[in-house]
């Protein structure tokens, strides 16, 4: 950082790097931010979503994005990636490729990663029930680059408590699940310090129609069950919780969101430092990245939608968050164009070249409005811990379970969604385009098509893999991984690492554990 | 059809597919039901063969299948044809993420009605009341 270098705005003021009384940002409980020079010292990481088609398709996306600027990696899988099954399985017809790239084996890792310098990237991987698996993979594909996982640097998504609450991406039972977390925190505190384990995501229970405050606590409340159970797996909380990142959406209520992100972090380092035992300023700091709601998106006069995501960005952004993908305006339609992606990101050089709001750390802390939003959020929050805890008889994790497991989560989060749909419904909230201001924007756009022949391509070379690997080799390790999956004492990485490098299919993982964990199946549940 | 006229209708609502996304289909569930409609929320992960079943054992009148990545193409097609081989007059109504350039495409496989994005209370139950209508034509 040059000390010297003076922030003026845009007419020549100079102006402060923070204004206010303390606590200030980088202060605890943090509220104003995790840094005292915020954007200043560093600029958010503008890192967007991409994926569809084969590795290879996926991988010219990569490269167009890290040229046009963008700062970090995040994948997008398809749908049988993310379920855990392989592009060959019966539930996969019509689904390869489509909503995000399809990943089978190793040699698929190794052509989404190809010309990518992973010892210098950032990769954020969505990724839930197999994200081990996908982990496996990613590490296995840097040894064979020549990189240490040591100098690996990235996020895998790997939140699984979420995916039983809103966006419904499990394969094993909760028990076994979060062992499977407890399992990657644990290798990736020993082995890849610059990991980041589990991004703990309010982002999908958002989107599946919670409010603001529901977003918030039922997002922390898991990350409270994680720190549990990794303590109760025997790691002492000062050893992971730093690399504890959270992602958040940001919706259009501007002034709601903001008080969110702020809630979040003084929650967060409260529980950490005072529940948890953290010491480690670290442990404290709520880090987080944002999505701007995809759900707010219109399929109706879509071009406006630049104009929403400017503006949950700005809000994002405001929050303090550390990185961003902004949607692009096309995807109530499709999968973003090469065009629409480049508009969203557009948009955040905006937010950050343009509007000086860079130069001032929480720009709006000390406003009566904003601290008193700040606080109300931490009340609704922490009155949604204290139900888990009597849930849990004391323990948040318990508790957490215990909601999955009788419907409590998934009912507060479609009733909130019922709620909105009618207030759109009855015109009581007016949405631009949908239910007011309705005319123009008729023309079709140019939307992204997901070339029909990916599944076939991706078939026959599954199929060739499977032929041409040592398929003794493949069944040693797959009946290793399911004998340690059967002893929660032992760490299950370096089992699943073996089997991704003697090319067992993502699938076949999966049934090893799944020969012992079970499935998950939701009851059916308005 | 023995039902009797004044009984409601009754809908099969279901994800085919891998797909998760089921805030869409919870509230069109939601609506029907205040629309004066019954509903079997068969929920996520259902096959084609699974929701023909549903459709006996319940005698239901139509099928609302709920998709949001780009699986309809070849899903819903399907659906419509299990329904055919089974020999069921019941219509399947489509929700969820499909391009006007498809609609087309939907239409000629079958597919009764597709609701979008933004669809509202009114407009989901007005499809399936015209799709049920059109019942043994």
């Amino acid at each position: 950082m040059d000390e010297k270098k003076e922030f003026r705005t845009m007419s020549g003021v100079p102006v402060g790097s923070v204004y206010g009384d303390g606590p200030l940002p980088g202060e605890f409980p943090y509220t104003r931010g995790i840094h005292s020079g915020m954007y200043r010292d560093r600029l958010w990481t503008m890192r967007m979503f991409a994926g569809f088609g084969t590795a290879e398709d996926t991988n010219v996306r990569f490269k167009d994005l890290l040229r046009a600027g963008g700062t970090g990696l995040s994948t997008a899988f398809d749908m049988p990636t993310l379920m855990g099954r392989d592009s060959d399985d019966e539930w996969s017809i019509g689904e390869v490729g489509r909503a995000g790239v399809a990943i089978d084996t190793l040699d698929d890792m190794v052509d989404l990663f190809a010309d990518i310098n992973l010892g210098q990237v950032s990769t954020s991987m969505t990724i839930n029930g197999p994200a081990a698996i996908l982990l496996a993979m990613y590490v296995a594909v840097a040894e064979k680059d020549g990189v240490e996982r040591s100098k690996l640097n990235g996020t895998l998504q790997n939140d699984i408590l979420k995916e039983y609450q809103a966006q419904k991406e499990y394969i094993f039972p909760p028990r076994p699940s979060v062992r499977l977390v407890s399992d990657v925190v644990s290798f990736t505190a020993s082995e890849m310090p610059r990991w980041n384990p589990i991004s703990i995501s309010g982002y999908h229970i958002r989107e599946a129609g919670s409010t603001a405050a529901q977003e918030l606590a039922f997002t922390l409340a898991n990350g409270f069950a994680y720190v549990e159970a990794a303590q109760a797996a025997g790691l002492n909380v000062d050893d992971f919780a730093p690399r504890l990142s959270f992602f958040f959406n940001s919706h259009s209520d501007f002034f709601e969101e903001i008080g969110k992100f702020r809630a979040a972090r003084r929650i967060w380092a409260k529980w950490l430092r005072d529940r948890y035992g953290a010491k480690d300023e670290k442990s404290h700091k709520l880090r987080f990245h944002t999505q701007t709601a995809g759900v707010s998106l219109t399929a109706q006069q879509p071009e406006i939608n630049i104009a929403r995501v400017a503006i949950q960005a700005l809000a994002g952004v405001i929050g303090g968050t550390q990185s961003l993908h902004t949607d692009s305006y096309d995807e109530a339609l499709a999968l973003p164009t090469e065009d629409a992606a480049r508009i969203a990101l557009r948009t955040q050089q905006i937010v950050a070249h343009e509007t000086g709001i860079t130069s001032v750390a929480d720009p709006l802390g000390g406003s009566d409005y904003v601290e008193w939003m700040t606080d109300e959020m931490e009340r609704q929050a922490e009155e949604i811990f204290k139900h888990l805890e009597e849930l849990g008889d004391g323990s948040i994790l318990e508790g957490v379970y215990v909601g999955i497991e009788n419907g409590w989560f998934v009912g507060e989060i479609a009733d909130a969604a019922y709620r909105f749909e009618r207030e759109v419904n009855s015109g009581d909230r007016l949405i631009v385009g949908v239910n007011s201001f309705t005319e123009g924007g008729d023309e079709n756009i140019d939307l992204l098509s997901i070339d029909p022949g990916t599944e076939d391509t991706q078939l026959k070379r599954l199929s060739e893999i499977k032929q041409s690997r040592d398929s003794d080799s493949v069944e040693t390790a797959l009946n290793r991984l399911s004998l340690e999956a059967s002893d929660p004492g032992i760490n299950l990485m370096p089992a699943i690492i073996e089997a991704v490098k003697v090319r067992a299919t993502e699938g076949e993982i999966v049934q090893a554990l799944e020969s012992v964990f079970g499935t998950y199946v939701e009851k059916a549940f308005v | 059809m023995n039902k009797k006229e004044n009984s409601p209708i009754r809908v099969v609502l279901a994800k085919l597919g891998l797909d998760g996304h089921d805030r869409g289909l919870k509230v069109v569930a939601r609506m029907l039901r205040d629309a004066g409609m019954e509903v079997v929320y068969l929920g996520l992960r259902q096959t084609t063969e699974m929701i023909v079943t549903a459709v006996e054992q319940e005698d239901a009148d139509a099928v609302g299948i709920s998709m949001h990545n780009a699986g309809h193409l070849t899903l819903a097609p399907r659906m419509v044809q299990a329904l055919e081989d089974a020999g069921l007059d019941v219509p399947v109504v489509v929700g969820g993420i499909v391009p006007d350039s498809d609609l087309e495409a939907m239409a000629e496989a079958g597919v009764a009605g597709v609701l979008g994005p933004g669809a509202s209370a009114e407009d989901v139950a007005k499809c399936v009341r015209e799709a049920v209508a059109t019942r043994g034509e």
